[in-house]
């Protein structure tokens, strides 16, 4: 039973790529439809082929100020969250302090809590306060989830570091600030980088806690999430067929680099 | 600035020494205050943005009052009691929709994890970016991408309805008729694509540290491959399991984006009774009662998850 056996051997690779299947299908549907013209205003039945919502990717009112001000608080946030969650890695891994237990614990909890736990329980901060929701309240929420990813990311590259290059460095009479920016820093950058890029990915992409504490300000999400009600233009589907090529671009063109690198050096 | 040592100072005497624990470093005499300069501004952000709402949170959901008037703590316990009573199918929902779907993204990451890790060859990176790629596209948009999928006059439904599913997920409750929009089958499928990148990349960092050695050796001992998984791949992989269980779970039991794109009112999950409260109703305490009660639930599960799975260090 050749095609018994043949099956038998490749079960995980057919079960493995079924599921790569199933993550992909919501992405070709995205790019598809974005090449929809659809009759009503919802824009979940094939009608016909058009390429106008490519043509006019900001038609639609209010869409490409979303677009912008989701842009502006994920940069604000990434530089504000990778800053802070540095500091707090190296802290960690460099240094022994009181209450280390503690400060694991409260990174950690973020991360455990449901969205929906931390969005409600801000809310409720700012109202008792009187803050202005807008733009600054979701900065500072956003700031606020996106740190712990940033001190995983960071820690992980800072522990596998070696203390030995930095110890040379110093051997040959590196100031401890200079140390710090040709060796530890450059040393530590994919971690950083690492870090930023998660930050700047979850706070771009976050609904649950900005819906909460948005006043009226809309971020690109609110904007889908409104549109999901009253009707979803092409446009849309545009974007995010837009950002997911990009995305596969910039990782496709870094991995191309990192292998010649690696290739140069052996 | 984080500094080094020149040459490892003596510990100084007042500091019990830590024999177990894996920094290497020994406490510095000079700049003794840095590491708390380094925490202070993380720290306080925390502090001040997560600890202190949830305090903040608690207060509100023990007050009594009204928007007009302004609330009150009067230590009104009765809010928890009757937020239970009216939205515990809500609370039950929610933990049995994430449990199907903590389940089926297991059951579906794992064979994509190993693939990655043992099987892919030269193809692993660019399996690995198509992994997460996905994330790069919002996703609410590829969650509104399940209503074409789902469509009553799609392809998937008119499939499964030829071949009888449709029928027998009919009896079982979980679609209704020859619809899978709207229906819990179509909010827990929803649930486990959002959050399946979450499971697959926990588990493929602890496959990819298994030897494949091992493999070999356990072959070599007359193990058959389905033994081999048993008992070596698998309980080498349970870090993976865990924290690929949590990082589905948590998330999916506080979601109130999928039962409400993909479902109904019968759906409704307990993220969308808090959303409707605080952000509709506008009735505070109720609110902050019932993501009190979730918080809690989720952090003693998960608590009682790793006492039994037994992986401490997570983070």
């Amino acid at each position: 039973m050749p095609v018994v056996n043949w099956l038998k051997r490749h079960l995980v690779v057919i079960a493995g790529l079924l599921t790569l299947g199933y993550l992909l299908l919501p992405n070709v549907v995205v790019t598809v439809f974005s090449f929809n013209k659809p009759k009503g205003r919802f824009n979940y039945e094939w009608q016909q082929f058009s390429t106008d919502a490519w043509k006019d990717p900001c038609g639609v009112a209010g869409m490409c100020d979303s677009l912008s001000i989701s842009l502006q608080i994920a940069i604000w946030a990434t530089i504000g969250a990778t800053l802070l969650g540095t500091m707090i890695a190296f802290a960690l891994v460099r240094y022994r302090f009181r209450a280390r237990g503690s400060v694991n614990s409260l990174i950690f909890l973020p991360m455990a809590m449901p969205e929906v736990v931390m969005a409600a329980s801000l809310l409720t901060l700012f109202l008792n306060l009187g803050a202005q929701l807008g733009f600054w309240t979701i900065l500072i929420a956003h700031i606020m989830f996106c740190l712990s990813f940033v001190v995983v990311a960071v820690k992980a590259r800072v522990l596998s570091m070696d203390p030995r290059l930095e110890q040379a460095a110093q051997d040959l009479y590196a100031g401890p600030a200079q140390t710090f920016l040709r060796v530890t820093l450059p040393i530590a950058a994919p971690g950083i980088a690492a870090g930023a890029m998660l930050a700047f990915a979850l706070s771009f992409d976050d609904f649950i806690i900005t819906n909460f504490n948005a006043g009226s300000t809309v971020t690109f999400p609110m904007f889908v999430w409104g549109s999901a009600q009253r009707g979803t233009p092409v446009q849309i589907n545009v974007i995010g067929t837009a950002m997911f090529l990009i995305a596969v671009l910039l990782v496709l063109t870094s991995m191309v680099i990192g292998n010649r690198r690696n290739r140069q050096k052996a | 600035m984080a500094t080094l040592t020149e040459a490892p100072p003596p510990p100084p005497p007042a500091s019990p020494p830590a024999p177990s624990a894996p920094e290497k470093k020994p406490p510095r005499k000079r700049g003794r205050l840095t590491p708390y300069w380094l925490l202070l501004p993380g720290l306080l952000w925390l502090v001040v943005f997560f600890a202190l709402p949830m305090i903040y949170q608690a207060s509100t959901s023990v007050q009594t009052g009204s928007l007009e008037e302004g609330y009150k703590v009067t230590w009104h316990l009765a809010t928890y009691w009757d937020a239970l009573s009216e939205y515990w199918p809500q609370f039950l929902r929610s933990v049995l929709y994430a449990t199907a779907a903590t389940v089926l993204c297991l059951v579906l990451g794992y064979p994509l994890a190993y693939l990655i890790a043992f099987r892919a060859g030269r193809w692993r990176n660019l399996i690995m970016v198509l992994v997460i790629a996905p994330f790069f596209t919002s996703f609410l948009i590829r969650t509104l991408a399940w209503k074409t999928i789902l469509a009553d006059s799609g392809p998937v439904v008119s499939f499964l309805n030829t071949v009888h599913v449709l029928d027998v997920t009919d009896w079982l409750g979980w679609t209704s008729g020859d619809r899978v929009l709207a229906t819990p089958l179509a909010v827990v499928c929803g649930l486990t694509y959002n959050f399946l990148p979450f499971m697959i990349l926990p588990l493929y960092t602890s496959l990819e540290r298994i030897d494949v050695r091992l493999h070999e050796a356990a072959g070599d001992l007359y193990a058959t491959p389905l033994t081999t998984f048993r008992k070596v791949t698998f309980p080498l992989s349970m870090p993976g399991v865990v924290s690929g269980t949590l990082l589905t779970f948590i998330p999916a039991a506080g979601d109130y984006v999928n039962a409400e794109l993909l479902g109904s009112t019968d759906t409704r999950m307990i993220g969308n009774v808090i959303q409707t409260q605080f952000l509709r109703v506008l009735d505070y305490p109720t609110a902050a009662a019932l993501s009190f009660i979730l918080m809690a639930a989720i952090l003693l599960m998960v608590t009682l998850y790793i006492r039994r799975a037994g992986t401490e260090d997570l983070v």
